[in-house]
């Protein structure tokens, strides 16, 4: 994935809510004393905060996974644990990639001549297709022998709404999508996974974006009001996040989701981690590697609960209305909420809040220059 | 990642007390190297800036290009020594201790050195006014910075060439004393 740094790379104008609500601002106390020269040379306040980034910040937890505790430390189960190892990379996970190759088999056999040979026949064409993307993603959590609990009403197949759900790897499109063959907005991804983006996915409907461009911002939002409009489109899924977290916190959501006039359905997935760790640390391995992972564990458990729609309320604003659905995502999956804007994973934050502090600081010297 | 503890045996841990004057307990100091290691993506044994400011909350603290200067590069031991300054002991320390009886009190040493950037052993007028424009960037004019700190130096008794030494940064930040703390999540 490609990582833009430095100062020179394009500031991104991350829109979120008043990030003062979260961050202390108790850089200068409010005292109506005179200036000394003791309150210059005070920097403390300052130094603590910067030192305290340092030793833990918010942010990085979000795309820490903790490696989970070993169990396997004593004379009658570590033999238990190699026979494990044993059976998981020499039984399952061959006959996993047996199953996931059939699978791909049958898969395009069937996809291409009703691509190609059902062109006259658009309705049946569009059926059948989703039918088979469904199918090729119930092989898929076969692969890793998903455990998947679906809570709540299944998603129809209607215009005018809009699913978001936090993100925590690829597999999460894999497993809502074996259910209901939404529609989805992606990253453009190199590799393989291109490939499939390419052919496969423009059938469900999908709509692509890059990150690094900041004027793609537009052209995603007038496609996405154009999709939600279209009855016949699939139901559009997006993850607003906008990257991958750790399935412990929940970063910012960007409104673009929330400001195309249309109901926003919820979905909370929460994974559990007794067998593997499913979040995907995209800077740590290809998905290549992740999949691996994951077909080499006994199985990958996770539950997923659909939530009632909601709508713009009068006088909301799309980001409070963002912030909304994030508080009841958060809460069904429990989730804790961190203010900070997935994309700072490439970019630098905004010299805005820089400016704040120093904006809170000037002034308050000010203030007590002139009461003397 | 994989076990952070498992790399640092318990000689690398009493080593690391030691040098920074036991100021943090051995827990503090396996919880400062899983973060280290956190921090320095491809284990070279320090942190470059770029990681230091890869961290939100710290790329936007106004003084974040001065520390950027003491910390950059830093390996796991002077990484501590550093941040030894802001373990709640260095506090206690010096709550406990009389001020002037204290050799070197870590807190202010670090504030002294975060002026004295380039270690000449003394901040000048030049220093404070650097420091003053990080702290309030394009909301106070440059005269407007000049005149309130000559104003506070010549309340203190300085002038605008006095250079200040540590013992001066001591007895100025002793009353009513200083809170600088930072708290190290142990698990």
């Amino acid at each position: 994935m490609a990582e833009a740094l430095g100062s020179s790379s394009a500031e991104m104008d991350l829109d979120r809510p008043n990030l003062e609500e979260y961050l202390p601002t108790d850089s200068i106390q409010d005292s109506p004393k005179n200036l000394h020269l003791r309150d210059l040379l005070d920097i403390s306040p300052t130094l603590t905060e910067a030192a305290g980034a340092i030793v833990d910040d918010s942010f990085t937890r979000c795309f820490k996974s903790n490696p989970p505790e070993p169990w396997n430390w004593n004379i009658y189960l570590f033999p238990l644990w190699c026979l494990g190892v044993v059976v998981r990379y020499g039984i399952l996970f061959p006959l996993r990639v047996a199953v996931l190759a059939i699978g791909w088999i049958v898969f395009f056999s069937a996809f291409f001549p009703v691509h190609f040979l059902l062109k006259g026949y658009p309705k049946w064409r569009r059926k059948l297709e989703r039918k088979l993307v469904e199918m090729m993603c119930s092989v898929f959590v076969a692969s890793w022998t998903g455990v998947v609990k679906y809570h709540g009403p299944r998603p129809s197949t209607r215009p005018h709404q809009v699913f978001v759900a936090n993100h925590t790897s690829m597999i999460d499109f894999i497993i809502l999508e074996q259910m209901t063959a939404f529609a989805v907005i992606m990253q453009k991804h190199p590799g393989w996974v291109g490939f499939i983006q390419k052919t496969i996915l423009e059938s469900v409907g999908c709509i692509w974006f890059n990150r690094t461009e900041s004027k793609d911002r537009g052209v995603v939002g007038r496609k996405l009001r154009e999709h939600v409009q279209g009855v016949d489109n699939n139901p559009l899924l997006i993850f607003p996040e906008g990257t991958c977290v750790n399935n412990h916190y929940t970063v910012m959501f960007k409104k673009g989701a929330f400001e195309l006039g249309c109901a926003v359905c919820p979905i909370a997935i929460k994974y559990n981690k007794i067998f593997v760790d499913a979040f995907w640390n995209s800077k740590k391995q290809s998905f290549t590697m992740h999949l691996v992972r994951l077909m080499t564990s006994w199985a990958v458990v996770c539950d997923v609960w659909y939530l009632e729609p909601q709508y713009l309320r009068p006088g909301e604003t799309p980001i409070e209305f963002a912030e909304r659905v994030r508080d009841m995502i958060s809460a069904r999956a429990g989730l804790k909420k961190v203010p900070w804007d997935g994309y700072l994973k490439y970019f630098r934050p905004s010299p805005k809040h820089t400016e704040r502090k120093q904006q809170i600081f000037a002034e308050s010297i000010l203030r007590r220059l002139e009461r003397k | 990642m994989g076990n952070a503890s498992s790399t640092l045996t318990q000689y690398d841990i009493e080593e690391v007390q030691e040098h920074c004057n036991y100021l943090f307990s051995q827990q503090e100091i396996v919880a400062l190297y899983e973060r280290f290691c956190q921090l320095d993506r491809n284990a070279k044994g320090f942190i470059s800036a770029d990681e230091f400011l890869s961290i939100p909350e710290f790329s936007l603290n106004p003084l974040s290009q001065r520390l950027l200067k003491m910390v950059d590069g830093l390996n796991f031991k002077d990484f501590v020594a550093f941040l030894s300054a802001f373990s709640a002991k260095a506090s206690l320390q010096h709550k406990i201790e009389r001020e002037t009886q204290l050799p070197i009190i870590a807190s202010k040493s670090v504030i002294f050195k975060v002026y004295d950037i380039d270690g000449k052993g003394q901040v000048t007028f030049k220093d404070l006014l650097e420091v003053l424009r990080d702290l309030t960037g394009s909301f106070m004019s440059e005269e407007q910075r000049e005149h309130v700190l000559v104003w506070v130096l010549e309340e203190a008794g300085y002038t605008r060439n006095s250079s200040i030494l540590l013992d001066d940064f001591v007895k100025v930040l002793s009353s009513p004393g200083l809170k600088m703390e930072v708290e190290v999540p142990v698990d």
